[in-house]
């Protein structure tokens, strides 16, 4: 596996079961210091933050928190979120399955470079990957001169005519979103199919299967579980994304807001409630992913032993 | 260094690994645990080890007459080889071997006297130029000897094997435990190991213990446990054997066909080389059987036999000359005779 | 990762369809979203002349936000590479009520949208928050009685005065982005270390602490850097959670990448590619550094 995937990011993580030696073990002292010390690590870095935003949302009573979602720009960020969701998950959902199947089935040079450039994008920060879109599209940028200005006599009409912008409009926080989670379900799945080797393939092959039939019925009912980890993930980080989104957004309440940054115009505003009342629907998301990304590691590990 | 094990049990949840288990070790012996794996055999070592501890109150560990029952292992004096080496990845071979005597606090020897240690050691395992390697870089039988140095370099009273060629390939298996007891005659030093190859045991050990299901089977030299089994288990264990039914035996002796057994229906164990072949002929004495197969490959002939009256089949085995002399084929009516068997009162299951 | 490589050779090309059109496909979505628009970031820094970038990517209020990224995410990693070891210890060697739910929860970094995080954090550690109530009067006295104590260190320019709005806070939202990396890098070759190691070592007669040290640390220092070095990387780039606890003060607790879009923001675009390249850089050259650690480790640590 490559380096510069987060390491989380696989299905076969080390089985929850307590190993090492059974006699030749710590003191009890420094067990207790140490189950101590992660504890506390724990509790200050991961419980706290997560049980406050819960309760700064309903600091004052259920009537504001719910007020907050009635808000019509919140109702727009809530749309916006989905949207972009709704188009980065499933377009990176192929590219991955793309991605995997022609790595983890065939042999060609400048695999592992290949393997290293999907990598990259975790390996930028969120700010320059926005930052990259707005040179490429942005009004001082390579095609932006041609999208927005009008420089172009007949494409820029066009356009403007159209009404099409890409930065500071939704395609931007699209493309963006699409930036960030670009590596989720190809870093999934290569090293699953990799693991999984051509047999079934080739024995659907010989059966007399056609390549879709031997991809819809052998190899995608194969990788399913790992399919629907690399999916999760990828919808959590898209949903959720900020610094990416907010160099290209352009911040337009009500029409290129989505849900992280309406959390910052809200607690910007010093509208406490209502940054952590949306927050707490964004931590409630967080912790269903989580849920169902343990759930199919469970999964996984019975299905090995 | 003796060692004494006396009413050891050791369970791990519902399940018993050692039951009621008592051993004798005695000083400058090898010795060897046999068993099938799940026997208990491992457990065993690693309690006189001091890697496991004995359930609450069972029993006790004696050293040469010293309780050591609680003692934790770095203290026992204890050299232990794992079954995959366990060396440290990340230092090289001398400083593999040279841990045990760097970690000391107490009378830690100087530096020139740890490089001399490791030296004599290295010369004495034969891989003397092998020092400046890294474990990746050795193969299995290399490994294997290092880890004996790393072992001996502590100046142990007891050596611990487990399983010491269970990661070879078969030749280097052979050669290297045949090294093992030239060396364990050089050096006398008490040794136990653990495996469950009875070929391994019964060829380098001076005493076998044979281990089943968490007890102790029988404890004796090679010759002892191979020629007067104490159970249908070391019977079945120790080499081929065949299992006939008592009642033919009575019947061929008596030679009566249909008449009542005198004997109780219990089993008698027949190795295949204490199996005489003699012609058929109906009066005289013996199992009646026909030859189904010939397999002449080999120093021995062996021969597989199928009994007139049950059916079963028989295993022998015989010298090529005696073969040629019986001028047998497929098919031939012969009677068997028995040289040497043994029978177990019936409570025995296997 | 072996079971893979075992049967790559196995593979015949053409025996399987599409594989022109699945690479074509990745090359292709590569290349537009991934590879152009990173292009574009280098060709526009090229664009500049060697002077007008100097100054973009070395100005003081620059430099200094150099300082303030990289000496705070290599601090939060460090802090990471303790506490995530020993939790990752306590976590595949302990068993303790509630071990699944700590286990499912290292990951929550990641699955937190940062701002959410960020929001939060300020939250329990400002002045009223939960812990800042405690930890706050705490961190200020131990500012003062160091400036008393050693007077020539200008403690507050280094500690901040407070801890949320301040740099302390930068320090508390990149431990809290970088705390999965090294949990999660650790704790599978923790879960396969044999035991065996660790009873050889007691056999030859060391006691934990050497056993620990000397044995299973080295054991562990190739995925403890690794851990370490993905979770510097991480902090870095870290921008969401970090502003709104920073207190984003330009010279004292500005990061790089707030930097950069405050440039963005006054329209300074050669400014903000000119730090962002100067970023980027930065960060492969990271990801080289653990790709190769990752390869040796691996060649030097077989057996």
């Amino acid at each position: 596996m490559s380096a510069s995937a987060p390491p989380f990011l696989s299905t076969k993580r080390a089985p929850i079961r307590v190993s090492g030696p059974r006699v030749i073990r710590n003191p009890v002292w420094v067990r207790w210091l140490f189950m101590t010390l992660a504890l506390l690590f724990v509790g200050c870095f991961l419980v706290l933050p997560l049980a406050a935003v819960f309760t700064e949302a309903l600091r004052k009573g259920f009537g504001p928190f719910f007020a907050a979602f009635t808000d019509p720009d919140m109702l727009s960020a809530l749309r916006l979120t989905l949207l972009t969701a709704a188009i980065a998950v499933p377009a990176n959902l192929v590219f991955g399955v793309a991605a995997a199947w022609c790595i983890a089935k065939f042999d060609f040079r400048g695999k592992s470079l290949l393997i290293t450039l999907i990598d990259l994008p975790f390996a930028v920060s969120p700010v320059i990957s926005g930052l990259i879109y707005v040179l490429v599209f942005g009004l001082q940028g390579w095609l932006g001169p041609y999208l927005g200005a009008g420089d172009h006599p007949w494409f820029g009409e066009w356009l403007n005519a159209q009404d099409i912008r890409i930065i500071f409009a939704v395609p931007g926080i699209v493309l963006a979103t699409i930036f960030v989670t670009f590596p989720f379900v190809a870093r999934e799945l290569i090293p699953l199919m990799q693991a999984q080797g051509n047999d079934e393939e080739y024995a659907a092959l010989t059966l007399g299967a056609t390549g879709w039939q031997t991809f819809w019925r052998v190899t995608v009912p194969n990788i399913r579980w790992g399919l629907f980890y690399g999916v999760i993930l990828c919808n959590a980080r898209a949903m959720g994304e900020f610094g990416a989104v907010s160099v290209v957004s352009g911040h337009i309440r009500g029409v290129t807001n989505t849900m992280p940054l309406h959390i910052e115009i809200l607690y910007n505003e010093y509208n406490f409630v209502a940054a952590f009342a949306v927050s707490s629907l964004l931590a409630l998301l967080a912790l269903v992913t989580l849920l169902l990304k343990t759930l199919v590691e469970w999964r996984a590990q019975k299905g090995l032993t | 260094m003796s060692v004494q094990v006396d009413n050891i049990r050791k369970t791990f949840g519902p399940y018993t690994a050692l039951d009621d288990v008592s051993l004798q070790v005695k000083s400058g012996q090898l010795t060897a645990l046999l068993g099938p794996s799940g026997s208990g055999k491992t457990t065993l070592l690693r309690i006189i080890a001091g890697l496991e501890y004995a359930d609450e109150g069972s029993g006790r560990i004696q050293f040469h007459g010293e309780d050591v029952t609680e003692m934790p292992a770095g203290k026992r004096k204890v050299g232990f080889v794992f079954q995959h080496y366990a060396l440290f990845k990340h230092m090289s071979v001398f400083e593999n071997i040279a841990f045990g005597l760097r970690v000391r606090r107490e009378n830690r020897p100087p530096e020139a006297e740890i490089a001399d240690r490791v030296h004599k050691l290295l010369k004495l395992v034969q891989l003397a130029d092998l020092g400046g390697r890294y474990p990746h870089q050795l193969s299995g039988g290399q490994r294997q000897r290092i880890a004996l140095a790393r072992a001996l370099a502590v100046e142990p009273e007891v050596l611990l094997l487990d399983e010491p060629f269970g990661a070879l390939d078969a030749k280097v298996r052979k050669e290297l435990r045949r090294w093992l007891r030239q060396f364990h005659d050089e050096i006398g030093l008490t040794t136990v190991f653990v495996t469950h190859d009875q070929e391994e045991a019964l060829e380098i050990a001076d005493e076998v213990v044979i281990m089943n299901q968490a007890k102790i089977e029988q404890i004796g030299t090679p010759q002892e446990v191979y020629d007067r089994p104490a159970t249908p288990f070391v019977y079945q264990f120790l080499g081929n054997v065949n299992v006939l039914r008592a009642q033919v035996l009575a019947e061929a002796r008596a030679r009566k066909p249909g008449s009542i057994a005198f004997e109780s229906e219990g089993q008698v164990y027949v190795r295949p080389h204490d199996i005489e072949i003699v012609p058929y002929a109906p009066d005289q004495p013996g199992i009646a059987a026909v030859l189904r197969y010939i397999h002449a490959a080999g120093p021995q002939a062996r021969l597989t036999l199928e009994q007139v009256q049950t059916r079963e089949t028989v295993e022998v085995e015989t010298s090529r000359v005696t073969l040629a002399g019986l001028d047998l084929k497929v098919g031939d009516l012969v009677n068997l005779r028995l040289r040497q068997a043994h029978s177990f009162t019936d409570d025995y299951t296997i | 990762m072996s079971i893979a490589a075992i049967s790559l050779p196995r593979f015949s090309r053409r025996v399987l369809p599409g594989f022109g059109l699945s690479l074509g496909f990745t090359l292709a979505y590569l290349g537009l979203i991934v590879l152009i628009p990173l292009g574009a970031a280098f060709i526009k820094a090229a664009g500049l002349s060697w002077a007008d970038f100097l100054t973009a990517v070395a100005s003081p209020r620059v430099l200094a936000s150099y300082r303030v990224s990289f000496g705070i995410s290599l601090l939060a990693a460090l802090v990471n590479g303790v506490f995530g070891g020993i939790l990752a210890w306590v976590l595949v060697r302990y068993t303790f009520p509630g071990r699944r739910v700590v286990d499912a929860l290292v990951d929550l970094p990641f699955a937190l949208p940062t701002a959410v995080a960020g929001i939060a954090l300020a939250a329990i550690y400002s002045k009223n928050g939960w812990a800042g109530q405690w930890l706050e009067p705490l961190w200020v006295g131990t500012v003062h009685r160091l400036a008393g104590w050693i007077p020539w260190v200008d403690w507050q320019g280094w500690l901040g005065k407070t801890i949320a709005f301040d740099r302390a806070g930068i320090f508390l939202a990149l431990t809290f982005v970088g705390l999965p990396f090294v949990v999660r890098t650790l704790q599978p070759v923790l879960a396969e270390l044999e035991p065996e190691l660790e009873e050889a070592a007691a056999t030859l007669g060391a006691n934990r602490w050497q056993t620990m040290t000397r044995v299973i640390l080295p054991e562990l220092m190739p995925a403890l850097i690794t851990g370490f070095a993905l979770a510097f990387a991480r902090a870095l780039g870290e921008y969401g959670s970090v502003v709104f606890i920073a207190g984003n003060m330009p010279m004292h607790s500005e990061i790089t990448p707030l930097l950069i879009i405050t440039k963005l923001e006054q329209y300074d675009y050669r400014g903000a590619t000119a730090i962002a390249v100067v970023m980027l850089v930065t960060s492969f050259v990271l990801l080289l550094l653990i790709n190769l650690l990752q390869k040796w480790s691996r060649r030097y640590y077989r057996v």
